[in-house]
């Protein structure tokens, strides 16, 4: 009867033990998950895209398409050069534009643009836009994905900070309506 | 000898693992297993465990920031004393270990290993090649060059098309909004933590079921399995006429590790470290990304499929190719294992083997690829400028100007993304050729807005001297009425 009760006795002990660990365990999964997701938390917050100047406008000929560069806003010490991102600056007449990012709308490698042919070029698979970004022909599904800007103070604002993707280009981001 | 034996037991007897250790050496195993077949899984762990040293050596080294990742591989290559050949064996030991355990899952499919009892065997090697392949892809990502910035960018796109989750899965892949330091750390803790502790666990549990089950005995033509039989039979195999593990049937395996060593190392000495390219600055645009050898058929895939089928078959294809593998010791369980009567095992082999080589191949000069320089580097061979009229040279020059080589070869130079335009104006009518350049259509862009009329007569009248003498030009039938009925 004695051994009995002891048996079931640290059983019982056994148990509360395995569920206090539990307990633990759960607990600190939260903060750990947490730290895991913190990428995807902060872009849910929208924080990632702000106003950049991608400097005075008079660098920009009306009728031609430049590469431009800025510097990520969301930027570590340690990101060295990978935080300079470049971009396709067209501008059409004095005050408008059109700002591309530089990746191909297909599998994101950098776009070329040849003034000659009026083309943006892909070196990967080939995908081939006209002048305004539209598709014209290989793989890639869409245009290329276009910036929002605005100018102030005669400086070229743009509103970057996110590697634009295939997927996340389907996600509505705030619209067109930022555009001054 | 004997102060070596007295130590020896001194640890035994506190140990207590030499009886075990010699048990599991010894184990029969039966006769016909000492084979050279039965070579490449011991093999992989063999490079493997190359790859566990030489990573070690290189982590003492490598700095995981996007800012210093480049300039310490440089260090690396240039200024540590052999730093270029530890590199060089982990780069090519990774290849190795590539082909050598996609020849040993090749191996034990076609030898019927996998059915039962092994069917856990199979699905932890299935693992085991997914977790190889994910090596070898952070692998390049720690290489952190152009082709490893754009090979991120890639496999973001890829992943940002999963439905409802891919963007997210973006983020949580880079880090952060953009590839960066993030990026990059991640991927360092992936590549020399993770996914090596998950080898390491699945290895020693594949390791320990072969041991606990034996080795898969020689397929005979025949000799069929079934779970009630089964059993019995492969312990007769091994009990009467086996032969143990250590020596009989291990020398192989050490003969073909040590040559599989001596041929990474040879690799190394005389084809040295793989790259790293350019520095991964986005701001560079001149480049051609291209990943690595493995890699390759996918980079052909994604050029091959059809736009609208490509994100389809891109999430689907691998779910699907991965359940099929893991599904398979369940549909095919029981049966002949000799690959002499499987003949649809066998197809299936050859027919993965082709494609895989074939996409391969195509990939490795790829005809996908626009050459972006072809319009100021590759000049027009002379032979098609003979005899022409000012109109058509004027053709000529706008055909180079406007880029039209980067996708069109003349005479094999030039890209191969269009077709090739020696023979055009055999192929297409004077007014067909105007509707072609104008419109585009058949993956063409249309250079209707890009081109003067002046300069579309020009290009036409010089695309319409693209025949051979030899062949006669196409010619719209009703204007050869009107030509040969002037009224």
């Amino acid at each position: 009867m004695t051994t009995e009760n002891d048996i079931s006795r640290r059983e019982v002990l056994m148990k509360i033990g395995l569920f206090f660990n539990g307990l633990v365990g759960f607990a600190l999964a939260i903060p750990i998950v947490r730290y895991i997701m913190s990428p995807v938390a902060k872009a849910r917050k929208d924080r990632e895209q702000s106003w950049l100047s991608l400097g005075d406008v008079g660098q920009f000929p009306a009728g031609e398409t430049r590469l431009a560069t800025y510097r990520n806003p969301v930027v570590n010490a340690w990101d060295g050069e990978t935080a300079d991102v470049p971009c396709w600056v067209r501008r059409i007449d004095t005050q408008t534009f059109q700002v591309f990012a530089i990746n191909c709308a297909h599998l994101g490698c950098p776009v070329h643009w040849f003034p000659q042919s009026n083309l943006f070029l892909c070196p990967c698979h080939g995908g081939a836009y006209y002048q305004d970004g539209s598709r014209a022909s290989g793989p890639p599904e869409r245009g290329l994905f276009e910036i929002h800007y605005k100018i102030d103070n005669g400086n070229l604002l743009i509103k970057a900070g996110e590697m634009p993707t295939p997927g996340r280009a389907a996600i509505p981001a705030g619209g067109k309506s930022t555009c001054a | 000898m004997r102060l070596i034996e007295k130590v020896g037991s001194w640890f035994d007897d506190r140990l207590k693992v030499a009886e075990t250790i010699r048990e599991t050496a010894e184990h029969p195993v039966p006769r016909n297993t000492a084979s050279w077949f039965y070579v490449f899984g011991s093999a992989a762990i063999t490079v493997f465990m190359l790859q566990i040293f030489t990573g070690i050596l290189l982590a003492a080294i490598y700095v995981p920031s996007a800012g210093e990742a480049w300039n310490s591989l440089q260090i690396l290559n240039h200024e540590i004393t052999l730093g270029w050949f530890i590199r060089a064996l982990h780069g090519w030991g990774s290849d190795f270990m590539v082909a050598i355990v996609l020849i040993h899952m090749i191996q034990v499919f076609l030898f019927g290993a996998y059915k039962f009892p092994r069917e856990l065997t199979w699905i932890l090697g299935v693992f085991l090649l997914l977790a190889t392949l994910v090596m070898a892809f952070s692998g390049q990502v720690l290489r952190f060059d152009q082709d490893a910035y754009w090979g991120l960018g890639i496999g973001a796109s890829i992943l940002s098309r999963i439905p409802i989750i891919g963007p997210w899965g973006v983020h949580l892949m880079l880090g952060g909004p953009i590839i960066a330091g993030t990026t990059l750390t991640r991927f360092f803790a992936l590549h020399v933590f993770i996914v090596p502790g998950v080898l390491i666990a699945f290895i020693a549990v594949h390791l320990l079921l072969v041991i606990k089950l034996g080795i898969n005995d020689w397929p005979m033509p025949g000799r069929i399995v079934r779970r009630a039989t089964y059993m019995q039979e492969y312990h007769e195999l091994t009990h009467k006429e086996g032969i143990p593990f250590v020596p009989a049937a291990v020398w192989k395996d050490i003969v073909f590790s040590g040559f599989i060593l001596l041929a990474v190392a040879a690799c190394a000495i005389f084809l040295g470290p793989f790259g790293p390219n350019g520095q991964p600055d986005p701001t560079i645009i001149e480049t051609s990304p291209s990943p690595d050898f493995f890699f390759l058929w996918l980079y052909a895939m994604l050029s091959y499929l059809p736009p609208e089928s490509e994100t389809p078959i891109l999430l689907i294809g691998p779910a699907v190719g991965i359940l099929v593998l893991l599904a398979l010791p369940f549909f095919a369980g029981e049966g002949e294992k000799s690959w002499k009567r499987r003949p649809i095992a066998v197809m299936t082999v050859l027919l993965v083997a082709v494609s895989l080589g074939t996409l391969t191949h195509a990939a490795i000069h790829p005809a996908w690829s626009p050459v972006m320089d072809a319009w100021s580097s590759m000049p027009i061979p002379p032979q098609f400028l003979k005899e022409l009229t000012p109109l058509e040279r004027q053709g000529a020059l706008v055909f180079q100007a406007k880029q039209c080589r980067a996708c069109h070869a003349l005479d094999h130079t030039g890209g191969k993304r269009g077709p090739e335009l020696d023979e055009v104006a055999i192929r297409l009518t004077h007014d067909q050729l105007i509707r072609q350049v104008i419109q585009g259509g058949g993956n063409m862009p249309a250079y209707g807005k890009n081109l003067t009329p002046a300069e579309t007569t020009a290009l036409v009248s010089f695309l319409d001297t693209l025949y051979p003498p030899d062949k006669i030009p196409a010619r719209d039938a009703s204007q050869r009425e009107i030509s040969l009925n002037p009224k």
